[in-house]
């Protein structure tokens, strides 16, 4: 590796906030003072290159110190990683959530995203820019969704220095935003996790029973509301029977696509090749899906337990979870709850006494919705550009650090839990034959009462936006998020069961549900999902990278056109979006044209 | 001399292709058994050199079974296959992606493209004349190459054959997001203050013609670069004991260029700077 370094120089807070991730530099090698000893002791191979994986932590700690990541701040970084800087720039690039040039410390990330535009984003934007002015040392960036849709419409300031300051305002108004984005400091609190829960308090719930219930921070409190009863069982049974457990209990994966849980922990603990890894996929960055932030803010120690019967499961000492940079809150609450387990032994190299050793590592994604794709979470964790890597070979086989990894989603792990207290049996008898056990949605938009519900599988469409409170005027519903697909008013019969909505022509996806009256025009909320998938696309295939600008370009044609005059352009987007489907290399490509063409075909926009 | 190395012995095993049976060694992709076969794919980031990324798409075909169209380059053959490589819906395919490339990134000097935008009736011009393209400027920052990313379909080959897979220099990545990706040096530099040693075997690898030699892209700007009037010779380089072999590309009795064969065992098509660029002093008759 030919590392070749310019003369910019770090700072000395860009250097303190490195070395306080990485220790202090043990030689000239790695950007300290040059000392005799230097000229008899060099550094390299494998162990100055292993720790790769602490390039993105790396630029989280230079862009949360200064706001941005300068020349000689990434330089250092390198040097001490022993990182090709041209590789680090590709890496800090990548993210929507850093910047390369000079920014303010204080930066506004302003929700614009579908349910936020709905209420009224853009006249916030300009309300926030109008009453800030130029000059005003607040950065104001239009943000994807912030996960805070109950809440809509959302900012989150963040404000850089030592340490990072950052504040929600939701629902923001101009006066909030710029309170919040000036002084993060003096925002007032957030409300508590249980507000997005209608349902809080329900004895009857299996997954969000705790939330609102229970401390969030304490251990204690967790344990006392039947918190660590599932691992105590999954030692009893070992690893095996867990694995025979949630298998008989039919749980499949519920970040979207369905995938047998049993199955797929099976075809890990079985791969002779070790380590084996799990990976909690918490960078919930699908527009309308806002569930596993309240699980982590609310019932943080549920995920702890999950992972670590998972990991005991396939036979891992080592998990991650990857969190969206977006929800300071949910990392703040999950970095204490491990450290708390970790302090009470329910985390470390004796696990509740078992001789099992099992930890957890936070990493923080930084604005990048493709992260949330199993193989490009992989990349980014390791320290390369969030892209999705081609399959075959599986996760399974070859996934973090190329070894044998299960990644589930945060609400696929939790759901663990009352697997193993009730039994795969009394499991598996809630909901469907084929869509097993609670299910949460995120129900936002035109509803009284926005949150995150918990419902068994096979509930109708309608009596979800009936317990929500749906308002008058429905015009669509936008099931699945972005990656999704809109149905009508008059498909509220649609049972929320995976095969129910794949037999209707639909998808379940993550579990959004959002609903939309008459005053959105339709043509607008499709602009914004082409415009989200074109910021998102990550740019290594040319069906998705070029396919996404084209769609957005033909949307933007017949945003006020109908009929015979959009006739062209529809069937262009058609060609596109069936290229997009059939060609890309992940799922973010596949999807990119459903919700638009659910739109075409089944409401009728355009017509 | 060409030596293959012959290894230990593969397994055969059996797919069928368009419906005709076809026996590959284990390891082999569906690329390697269709042009085996006789059977010409459209490819832009597969190299013969080089692990394909599977990044443009252009090759893909039905694979009985898969959901989505598969990379041809990069899908290895399983027993019991069955590819269909012509299907209207892997035609369509290729035609989109040929269609987006050409209406976003100027492919004038990308080989065989004009053939296969006409095969595959692709229209670029469709997309309507503000379709959004890369619109860049050539790079002129030193003397040896020209980064023209106006013709970059970021194919990774470049940064892949600058980085683990042949140089290890790694002055190279790519840079930004979704369609405002480029390849840049860090900081998006110019090439002179990055990690660069001038081997030219990104040049060696560039499939569109974005990477150039610098006597090769001013040539073609004065309109004197002339391929049929190129004889090549393929000799030692005589610089070090390695024994690469050069490959001399001479118009009108000037050496135009200089790369080396992909097949030889010694180079792979690699070179390093004295070898690509130090050849001056054969033409300096004074």
């Amino acid at each position: 590796m030919d590392l070749h370094f310019g003369d910019s120089k770090p700072t000395d807070d860009e250097r303190a906030a490195v070395d306080a991730l990485l220790g202090p530099p043990e030689s000239s090698w790695e950007g300290a003072d040059r000392s005799d000893a230097d000229l008899r002791w060099a550094r390299g191979g494998r162990a100055a290159r292993d720790r790769r994986d602490l390039l993105l932590p790396g630029l989280h700690a230079l862009n949360d110190r200064v706001g941005w990541i300068s020349e000689g701040a990434l330089d250092y970084l390198c040097r001490r990683l022993t990182v090709p800087p041209a590789e680090a720039y590709g890496v800090a690039t990548f993210y929507a959530m850093f910047s390369v040039k000079p920014r303010p410390a204080n930066v506004l990330h302003v929700c614009t995203d579908l349910a936020c535009a709905a209420a009224g984003a853009s006249e916030l934007c300009a309300g926030i820019e109008a009453k800030l002015g130029l000059g005003s040392g607040v950065s104001v960036e239009r943000s994807p969704c912030l996960g805070l849709c109950e809440r809509a419409p959302a900012a989150l300031a963040v404000k850089a220095g030592d340490p990072v300051r950052t504040a929600v305002s939701a629902p923001a108004t101009v006066r909030d935003a710029v309170l919040a984005a000036s002084a993060p400091d003096s925002a007032p609190e957030e409300p508590p996790a249980a507000m997005a829960v209608p349902q809080a308090g329900d004895p009857s719930l299996a997954l969000l029973r705790r939330v609102g219930v229970v401390d969030p921070a304490s251990l204690d409190d967790y344990r006392a509301h039947g918190g660590y009863t599932a691992l105590r069982r999954a030692f009893e049974l070992g690893p095996a029977g867990v694995i025979r457990e949630v298998t008989d209990s039919g749980l499949v994966g519920r970040g979207g696509a369905a995938f047998p849980t049993g199955r797929k922990w099976q075809a890990t603990a079985s791969q002779p090749d070790h380590p084996h890894y799990l990976v909690c996929n918490a960078d919930e960055s699908e527009p309308g899906t806002f569930k596993d932030r309240v699980i982590m803010e609310g019932d943080p120690y549920a995920l702890v337990e999950a992972m670590t019967i998972a990991a005991y499961a396939i036979g891992a000492h080592t998990g991650y979870i990857y969190l969206r940079g977006e929800y300071p809150r949910a990392i703040h609450r999950m970095q204490y709850a491990v450290d708390q387990a970790r302090a009470r032994g329910l985390l470390g190299d004796d696990v509740l006494g078992q001789g099992y050793a099992f930890d957890i590592e936070i990493r923080r994604g930084a604005g990048a919705y493709i992260c949330g794709e199993e193989t490009a979470l992989f990349n980014s964790i390791e320290g390369y550009r969030g892209e999705p890597r081609s399959k075959p070979p599986f996760p399974v086989e070859k996934g973090l650090f190329g070894k044998p990894t299960v990644e589930n989603n945060v609400e696929t792990l939790v759901n663990v839990l009352p697997i193993l207290t009730m039994g795969a049996p009394a499991y598996a008898a809630i909901g469907t034959g084929r869509s097993t056990g609670p299910k949460l949605f995120c129900v936002s938009g035109s509803v009284e009462r926005p949150g995150t519900y918990e419902l068994p599988f096979g509930a109708t469409l309608g009596e979800l936006l009936e317990l929500a409170g749906v308002r008058d005027g429905l015009r669509a519903v936008l099931l699945g998020g972005a990656a999704g697909g809109f149905v009508r008013p008059d498909e509220t019969h649609i049972p929320l069961t995976f095969e129910g909505t794949r037999e209707a022509g639909t998808t379940l996806g993550s579990g959004v549900v959002m609903a939309f009256d008459d005053t959105v025009p339709l043509p607008r909320l499709l602009l914004r999902i082409a415009k989200f998938f074109r910021d998102e696309s990550c740019g290594q295939c040319v069906p998705c990278r070029v396919g996404t600008v084209r769609q957005e370009e033909a949307l933007h044609r017949i945003a006020e056109r109908t009929g015979a005059a959009a006739a062209d352009d529809i069937a262009l987007l058609r060609e596109v979006g069936r290229a997009m489907r059939d060609a890309s290399i992940c799922g973010l490509g596949q999807t990119a044209w459903n919700a638009v063409e659910s739109a075409i075909d089944r409401l009728g926009a355009y017509e | 001399m060409t030596v293959t190395p012959l290894g230990i012995p593969r397994r055969l095993l059996e797919f069928t292709i368009d419906g005709e049976p076809a026996r590959v060694p284990e390891g082999s992709t569906i690329l390697d058994a269709c042009r085996a076969a006789g059977k010409d794919i459209p490819t832009l980031c597969q190299g013969d050199t080089l692990t394909p990324k599977n990044a443009c798409r252009v090759c893909v075909v039905e694979v009985e079974g898969s959901r989505t169209l598969v990379p041809a380059c990069s899908r290895k053959a399983e027993p019991g296959m069955e590819v269909r490589t012509d299907t209207e819906r892997a035609r369509h395919s290729r035609k989109i992606v040929l269609e987006l490339l050409a209406s976003s990134v100027d492919l004038s000097t990308t080989p065989q493209v004009a053939g296969w935008l006409k095969e595959y009736e692709a229209k670029p011009d469709r997309f309507g004349p503000d379709a959004a393209r890369l619109d860049e400027e050539p790079k002129v920052d030193n003397d040896l190459y020209v980064r023209d990313y106006d013709k970059c379909i970021l194919c990774y080959k470049c940064v892949d054959a600058c980085g683990d897979q042949w140089q290890n220099t790694f002055a190279i990545s790519i840079a930004g997001r979704g369609f405002g990706a480029r390849i840049a040096v860090e900081h998006d530099a110019p090439l002179t203050d990055s990690a660069c040693v001038y081997c030219g075997n990104c040049i060696e690898v560039c499939p569109t013609g974005a990477l150039s030699f610098k006597s090769e892209f001013d040539m073609r700007a004065a309109g004197t670069w002339d391929e049929s009037a190129q004889t090549e010779t393929t000799t030692v380089c005589a610089y070090c004991g390695v024994g690469c072999n050069l490959t001399l590309h001479v118009q009108d009795n000037e050496i135009v260029k200089v790369t080396s064969p992909h097949d030889n065992p010694v180079t792979h098509g690699n070179l390093c700077i004295k070898g690509r660029f130090g050849y001056q002093h054969v033409q300096n008759r004074d």
